[in-house]
């Protein structure tokens, strides 16, 4: 047994599996931090990723593209985004009531427009999915090359965004604005800073992030759409993004070891233990609590997180 | 100053703001010189924070024309106003904590190429700035980690970094030790002598003498008067402001302590970040006594009435009351040793504003006997109970019934006086007792106190407000850092000796 875990092939198996595993959750935790550090949790990304997932695959399907499907998933991601700005942010109502109200509506619209189109056939409709991409060179190093350069061009994007995303945070005018909007409203508000237009923002470009991440798993990871694809890497995300404390490197680090778990559970099961395929499943998803109940004490959330921003209507 | 002064830099004409059916500024004519240190003098809620908050853009003014240097200006943002060289720096700092000194400063100022900040460059700009103004700070300092003093510095060089010529400060000295204040005073006059305006918001009359050129005095919002700093004086502002003769004095009878109510020894406390906020502390109070707790903001105070009230626990310590031990961290055991608890944040920790006043009467006590019966509550009981109570502290409220979030903050506060002292506590544990009320409130709450040490409480003052101190109090301790600096009876307390422990320095 032992020896079957240690060959090479294993090796590199896992390490491909592990990529494209953490994709998806790649994608829509640094679109989840983008939106938190400026102060909104967005509850929607489940069903936004679920909407992002029967778009991408209804639109690659009819339209015969993967890359019009995969916008037209970061475009529908960006629609509910901005559906949850106005109610968050223009209306100032509860982020945690417009974010699982967002959910729980994209469950029922993207199952309703599926069948819209597809009816319940006895045999999921399929599209010819994404191929993976070797990167001349680099895939022909040994055990890791495969692993990690022969990718689908979705992963190679998720892992670029990671340090896009923190050179946006970190380095950038627009990053700070972000980063003082999630923290202290009124000190941006009060310097000039658009407060809800800098929110809507970051809730629009994290939307189109979690919307490609949906996609990711009916056009790349599989190749048809089923209610149950997402099972609950929204949720994970969340997760992930408290793991890496809001900081788009250790969040995207915390999506990789994700899917490593993801990743080893399934070449476990393929191995013959003889215990139930469920315990695997559950593997990733029970090493998240443990992890959170470690690393969430030290978490430093965004002091503005939560918060509406209205201007104070009583002074003194 | 020789500035020329037949022009104003910025001239308010006829402003009015209202607030749903409160009208916080009526009508007011308001200018400023270039040069001047303008005092803006008024109680609270007399509208002088709305009236510039008008001016800073951050409030629409319903009817008024506001001019800076000459131009109409409509000021519908902060933006705005700081594009036409009007700053602001309000009483809660707009700081980011996490954040760095630059980062905070730099924000929303279009330095830099492009998309990318340039650190570099701000930074030079910015120490430029320091030694211009002789306010040095390191750029790189997270904000946290800076004193109050400091992040007040942080904020005017925000204002300056933007160019900004008028200046408003809204009760700047309020979290400052005295020695921060003389720092303040000199950067303010230094800004003055450049031809820069500074608008100093303050309902201190000491220090309005003291800095400003001219003092305009508003109440329940309008210009009371107007007046050059040098010919006036307190007694005439006083009056101004109130818009009466101040009450007498309170009388406060010399009574001899009696036994020690309170003994707190080798206390210990850590603040949410987790460093020590109080070390090894002792303290005694004796029945029939006020001791004053004294300090800036900030060096303990808020942590120790936390333990006090038993929503902190401690490292180390112990706390006797009347002789038996305090529980570490329980409420209830406070309550049970006989502890009258006023907390510094009415809203937030003393009271819950959705609930009915009767509610609130009986958070503490609803389970002592006479309340309930079986776990069903007795209302005929809370009734009699509530309305006695309202009747007894003159809390104005339209009943029991009303929704506590109705009342003033007096009210408020008279509210947790009356629940609190209706057991006739044994010790009385009053942190920032008046801070945000009028005078009138004030006084009451003050005459209370003060019946309470007759009945024969021992009670402990925490405040920030030196006057409110030796008003009521028979001895005063300092805490600076989490230790007490100094502990004096009142009679031989002089106030540079007390400003000079709050500032950390013993003699």
């Amino acid at each position: 047994m032992i020896g079957e875990i240690l060959n090479i092939a294993f090796i590199t198996g896992l390490i491909g599996a592990t990529m494209r595993m953490a994709t998806p959750i790649i994608f829509a935790t640094i679109g989840e931090i983008l939106v938190e550090r400026s102060g909104v949790l967005n509850l929607g990304i489940e069903g936004i990723m679920l909407m992002g997932a029967m778009t991408g695959f209804l639109v690659t399907f009819i339209s015969g593209s993967l890359w019009v499907g995969v916008l037209a998933a970061a475009l529908v991601g960006m629609i509910l985004a901005l559906l949850m700005a106005f109610l968050s942010v223009f209306l100032g109502l509860s982020q945690h009531v417009s974010g699982l109200g967002i959910t729980l509506f994209s469950s029922g619209l993207a199952m309703f427009i599926y069948r819209l189109h597809f009816g319940s056939p006895v045999i999921p409709p399929i599209v010819q999915p994404f191929t993976q991409v070797a990167i001349p060179l680099l895939s022909k190093i040994p055990v890791i090359g495969p692993g990690l350069f022969d990718q689908y061009m979705l992963t190679y994007i998720a892992l670029l965004l990671i340090p896009l995303i923190s050179i946006i945070l970190y380095k950038t005018k627009i990053g700070l604005k972000i980063r003082t909007v999630g923290e202290n409203p009124l000190a941006a508000d009060t310097v000039g800073v658009n407060v809800n237009l800098t929110r809507t923002l970051c809730l629009v470009a994290g939307g189109a992030l979690m919307g490609t991440g949906g996609a990711f798993l009916t056009l790349a990871h599989q190749n048809m759409f089923l209610i149950d694809v997402i099972g609950g890497r929204g949720w994970v995300s969340i997760a992930m993004v408290i793991f890496g404390n809001w900081d788009p490197l250790k969040g995207a680090l915390g999506a990789i070891i994700f899917g490593f778990l993801d990743g080893l559970q399934l070449r476990l099961q393929g191995l013959g233990f003889r215990v139930a395929f469920d315990i695997f499943l559950m593997i990733p998803y029970l090493l998240t609590i443990v992890v959170l109940v470690g690393v969430s004490r030290k978490a430093s959330v965004p002091a503005g997180l939560l918060k509406p921003y209205r201007r104070e209507e009583k002074g003194g | 100053m020789t500035e020329n002064k037949e022009q104003p830099v910025v001239q308010m004409r006829s402003i009015t703001k209202r607030f749903l059916d409160v009208t916080a500024n009526r009508n007011i004519n308001f200018d400023i010189f270039a040069g001047e240190i303008c005092a803006l003098l008024g109680e609270n809620g007399a509208g002088k924070t709305t009236l510039m908050n008008i001016l800073f853009g951050y409030y629409t003014c319903d009817q008024g024309e506001i001019f800076i240097k000459g131009e109409k200006a409509d000021l519908s943002s902060p933006k705005d106003a700081i594009a036409r060289g009007v700053g602001m720096i309000h009483q809660h700092f707009t700081l980011v904590p996490s954040q760095s000194v630059l980062e905070n400063i730099i924000i929303g100022t279009d330095s830099g190429r492009g998309f990318f900040l340039d650190l570099r460059s701000a930074r030079d700009r910015l120490l430029e700035i320091q030694k211009r103004f002789g306010l040095q700070i390191d750029p790189e300092a997270r904000v946290w980690t800076l004193s109050v003093g400091q992040q007040q510095k942080v904020e005017i060089l925000k204002s300056l970094y933007r160019e900004v010529d008028i200046l408003i400060m809204d009760e700047p000295t309020a979290v400052l030790a005295p020695s921060e204040t003389v720092e303040l005073f000199k950067t303010l006059k230094h800004l003055a002598e450049e031809g820069r305006s500074v608008v100093f918001i303050s309902h201190k009359l000491n220090e309005v003498m003291e800095i400003s050129d001219r003092i305009v005095v508003l109440r329940e919002g309008e210009v009371a008067a107007e007046r050059k700093t040098g010919k006036t004086d307190v007694r005439e502002l006083a009056n101004l402001m109130v818009g009466r003769d101040l009450l007498e004095r309170i009388e406060k009878k010399r009574i001899t302590p009696g036994e020690p109510v309170v003994e707190i020894e080798g206390l210990t406390a850590l603040n949410d970040k987790g460093l020590e906020a109080v070390k090894n502390l002792k303290l005694l109070v004796r029945k029939k006594e006020i001791l004053g707790v004294a300090g800036v903001s900030g060096n303990g105070q808020t942590e120790l009435s936390e333990v006090l009230f038993g929503l902190r626990e401690p490292v180390k310590g112990s706390i006797k009351i009347g002789g038996r031990l305090l529980r570490a961290g329980s409420p209830v055991s406070a309550i049970n040793l006989g502890m009258g608890r006023i907390p510094e944040d009415r809203i937030e920790t003393g009271l819950l504003m959705e609930l009915t006043v009767e509610e609130n009467f009986i958070l503490e006590n609803h389970v002592s006997p006479g309340f309930h019966r079986s776990g069903l509550l007795s209302f005929n009981k809370i009734h009699q109970f509530s309305d006695h109570l309202i009747r007894g502290y003159g809390i104005k409220t339209a009943g029991r019934d009303a929704a506590a979030r109705s009342l003033s903050g007096g009210n408020l506060q008279k509210l947790i006086l009356a629940r609190e002292l209706s057991g006739e506590p044994t010790l009385v544990v009053a942190s920032q007792p008046t801070r945000g009320l009028d005078v009138g409130a004030m006084e009451y709450i003050h005459k209370r106190l003060l019946q309470e040490k007759e009945r024969g409480a021992g009670v402990i003052v925490i405040s920030e407000d030196l006057d409110e101190i030796f008003t009521l109090c028979d001895r005063i301790v300092v805490m600076y850092e989490g230790r007490i600096m100094g502990d004096v009876p009142i009679g031989e307390a002089s106030r540079e000796q007390i400003g000079l422990w709050m500032s950390g320095v013993r003699k």
